[in-house]
């Protein structure tokens, strides 16, 4: 239970202020009755005068600490200390949450929700977690953010919202320009942008790619097929959830047309076979095994990690995502019902979601903000990214971003996308024919859904 | 443990003097010592194997906890119509025979040698154990790396000398074979050891005799140190079959740390199959059915290893 340190003028000062009001709420008594529609009034912008330790629950790398906002936020709220409780792995922590949820103990004042398991969250939990559009700023709270992303966290009716959004992930293509050239291909963004609009075209250029003789040896055109699957499968109006919001796999237009895209990179040998996430998938990026993949903004990240700074410069990235913008990845911040800081947690989350700290974690981590006006600010908007070639990411991202369109998310995302995509690997690596592939999904999919 | 109803002070003495085999009064004080141990095993065995036995009558996700559907069996009949589950099951069988047998023939082997009165004994019989101390996370990573399709060594190795490379993740036998050199490597020395303190109890100078009957090593082997550790085998055996078919952390590591077993399930286990079930598909009804499905395959199979060992030794005699 470290406190955050900071400079002791400030500390002196904000104590001063809060002094009288310490005293009155008793040093270190809970705020644990406050009720979220009564909360506001009185307690002021930090939701509660009390001297309180908020505990947030996370998942891998949020970086709001990183940021420094949590010591940003104690110069705000000197009565407030946030404490994170930080599991590696999403699943894991999913898996975790869900333990807690079911026995409505043990949760943090604080949740983090995924992508991957929102739609868990707002269909079987909604009623566990504050109710966003009952908050007194619920009005305000909603407005800032890309209607899409408020949806996907929301009921279908739009009565009840589990989360405050915190990143997104916008699509578009990273490559190596230098094995574009080597290759004898463009490799300038705007003639890239033209010639990859389609998943057609893009799939052919990987045919010029691979049917080169001066490209590096061993090197394939895009990393997997489940590169060119998981994004397209998210073009269509469904994904692998039908109207009705039961799971669909057959009948999805979106992984009908994604299956055919990426078993058709697969079989023209243009994909380098690589698991996403493996070992040999992760040393790829800087052995030129592959010249390009689908990447949501905050893969940048992923490939300076992986690549490292020798790379800076060869690397680019198109601004253009073939078949239409598309997300991938992101997150929200959900207070549950019994949070035993529920005012405070409230007032925290609508603080992280606010413009200025989106803005502030774009610059410190990469992560694109959910929130329209932070992704219209000209911090983000006009940023460059030296390693990706100076790539205008703010303005790639931003335009993607504001395009975007998705459909409906359903409970077993997740394990359906994960089972097609294994399968994709064995057309790709064993030859395995597209049909059989997907029967094995499909039977692997059944397991998921029952 | 009834104790029957004392009939006087002196005929009680007089009893106990004759039957000097009769519990004492003071002997129930060992209840009281063992009862820690029960108390325990109750509240983290029983209490668990009887709830998951529970469970595994509903149909129910950890999602929705609260949820539970009764559905008898059904959770059962979905397992043994179950493609997943019969492939697991063969892989568990699979990879538990070529991951035990060569291990403890080459503990055995390693136990007779180390029994000898080697220079620095002691460093070999320490450096044998490394393996077991080795953190399996370490260990999986290193043959990982060892058996990448594309840049691991052993295929390195193979192209060197002119032979085909083999897909050790992809394909369904060389991935089994290398998840099973996981398990021998690391579990060897550890039987190895087992096996020599076994050897300890036998006398050496049925060695000493052997060998002025003119008994080479491998004379020995056969002769005086198998029959010698008829009783420590038998134990490796059923330790290893209980081990092999819980067989979780190698093939998770394998494909990391997917439960899936390779893209095609190829070295899927039963264990890997029931976390699968539980943990990544949410399904707790049917994750339970697989556990208790495992628990009676360990128990028959443990009874089979029992009952074959014991027919072999009155043959023997």
């Amino acid at each position: 239970m470290g406190r955050s340190s900071h400079p002791r003028r400030t500390a002196a000062v904000l104590a001063a202020a809060t002094a009288g009001a310490l005293l009155l709420a008793g040093c270190g008594s809970s705020s644990g009755n406050n009720d979220a529609a009564g909360q506001g009034a009185g307690s002021g912008p930090c939701g509660t005068t009390a001297k309180t330790t908020v505990t947030v629950g996370l998942f891998g790398t949020f970086g709001f600490k990183e940021a420094g906002l949590w010591d940003a936020y104690h110069k705000r709220c000197p009565n407030i200390t946030v404490k994170e409780d930080d599991v590696e792995q999403s699943a894991d922590y999913w898996t975790r949450l869900k333990t807690r949820l079911a026995s409505g103990s043990g949760l943090d004042d604080v949740q983090g929700i995924e992508i991957g398991f929102v739609a868990d969250v707002v269909q079987n939990h909604a009623d566990q977690f504050v109710n966003w559009n009952k908050v007194p700023h619920a009005a305000a709270d909603k407005a800032e953010f890309f209607p899409w992303k408020w949806q996907l966290a929301s009921s279908t009716d739009g009565s009840d919202t589990v989360g405050l959004g915190t990143d997104i992930g916008p699509e578009a293509i990273c490559y190596r320009s230098d094995l574009l050239k080597k290759a004898g291909l463009p490799s300038d963004p705007a003639t890239l942008a033209k010639k990859w609009s389609t998943w057609n075209d893009f799939i052919n250029f990987g045919k010029q790619y691979e049917a080169s003789t001066t490209k590096q040896a061993g090197s394939h055109f895009v990393d997997s097929a489940a590169s060119v699957f998981s994004t397209a499968v998210y073009q269509g109006k469904e994904a692998y959830d039908n109207a009705a919001g039961q799971p669909d796999v057959k009948n999805s237009d979106g992984v009908q047309s994604a299956w055919n895209y990426a078993t058709e990179a697969a079989q023209s040998k243009i994909t380098a076979g690589l698991e996403q996430f493996s070992p040999t998938w992760n040393k790829a990026f800087s052995n030129g095994a592959f010249a390009t993949l689908a990447c949501p903004t905050w893969m940048m990240g992923y490939i300076q990690g992986q690549a490292g700074p020798s790379y800076a410069g060869k690397w680019n990235i198109a601004p253009v995502l073939p078949g239409g913008a598309t997300n991938w990845g992101g997150s929200w911040l959900g207070v549950p019902d019994k949070a035993q800081h529920k005012a405070a947690a409230i007032a925290l989350v609508e603080w992280l979601s606010a413009k200025d700290q989106q803005v502030t974690m774009w610059k410190q981590g990469g992560h694109f903000p959910s929130n329209s006006d932070a992704a219209a600010d000209p911090a983000v908007a006009t940023a460059k990214s030296a390693y990706f070639s100076n790539a205008p990411v703010g303005k790639i991202f931003g335009d993607i971003a504001s395009k975007m369109s998705i459909p409906p998310i359903g409970l077993y995302d997740t394990q359906i996308q994960q089972a097609l995509t294994t399968q994709l690997t064995n057309v790709e690596t064993k030859g395995t024919a597209p049909t059989k592939a997907f029967g094995d999904a499909l039977a692997a999919i059944k397991q998921v859904t029952g | 443990m009834s104790v029957a109803a004392p009939a006087g002070p002196a005929s009680r003495a007089a009893r106990r003097r004759s039957s000097p085999g009769r519990r004492r009064p003071g002997s129930r004080i060992a209840y009281l010592y063992v009862l820690p141990f029960f108390a325990v095993f109750a509240a983290f065995s029983v209490y668990p194997w009887l709830d998951t036995a529970w469970v595994s009558l509903h149909d129910v996700r950890l999602s929705t906890y609260d949820q539970m559907t009764w559905i008898g069996l059904g959770n059962y009949r979905d397992l043994f119509t179950n493609q997943f589950f019969w492939n697991a099951f063969r892989n568990t069988i699979t990879i538990g025979i070529i991951s035990t047998v060569p291990q403890l023939c080459m503990a055995l082997g390693i136990a007779h040698l180390l029994n000898y009165r080697l220079r620095g004994r002691t460093f070999f019989r320490v450096a044998i154990l490394m393996p077991y101390a080795t953190s399996l996370a370490a260990a999986t990573v290193i043959f990982l790396e060892l058996f990448d399709p594309k840049l691991g060594l052993v295929n390195w190795a193979l192209h060197l000398a002119h032979l085909p490379e083999v897909d050790w993740q992809g394909s369904k036998w060389p991935s089994q074979i290398a998840v099973s050199a996981i398990v021998t490597w690391r579990w060897t020395g550890y039987n190895a050891l087992i096996y020599l303190a076994g050897l300890q109890a036998v006398d050496n100078e049925l060695y000493d005799a052997a060998a002025v009957d003119g008994a080479g090593k491998w004379a020995q082997f056969r002769y005086v140190t198998l029959p010698g550790l008829r009783p420590t085998i038998l134990f490796t055996i059923v330790v290893s079959t209980i081990g092999a078919a819980q067989l979780f952390g190698e093939p998770l590591l394998y494909h990391n740390g997917k439960s899936d077993g390779g893209t095609s399930n190829q070295f899927q286990t039963l264990g890997l199959l029931m976390y699968q079930q539980g943990w990544t598909n949410d399904r707790l009804g049917l994750a339970s059915a697989t556990a208790w499905t495992m628990f009676l395959i360990i128990v028959v199979a443990v009874l089979v290893n029992l009952f074959l060992a014991r027919r072999r030794e009155r043959a023997g005699r």
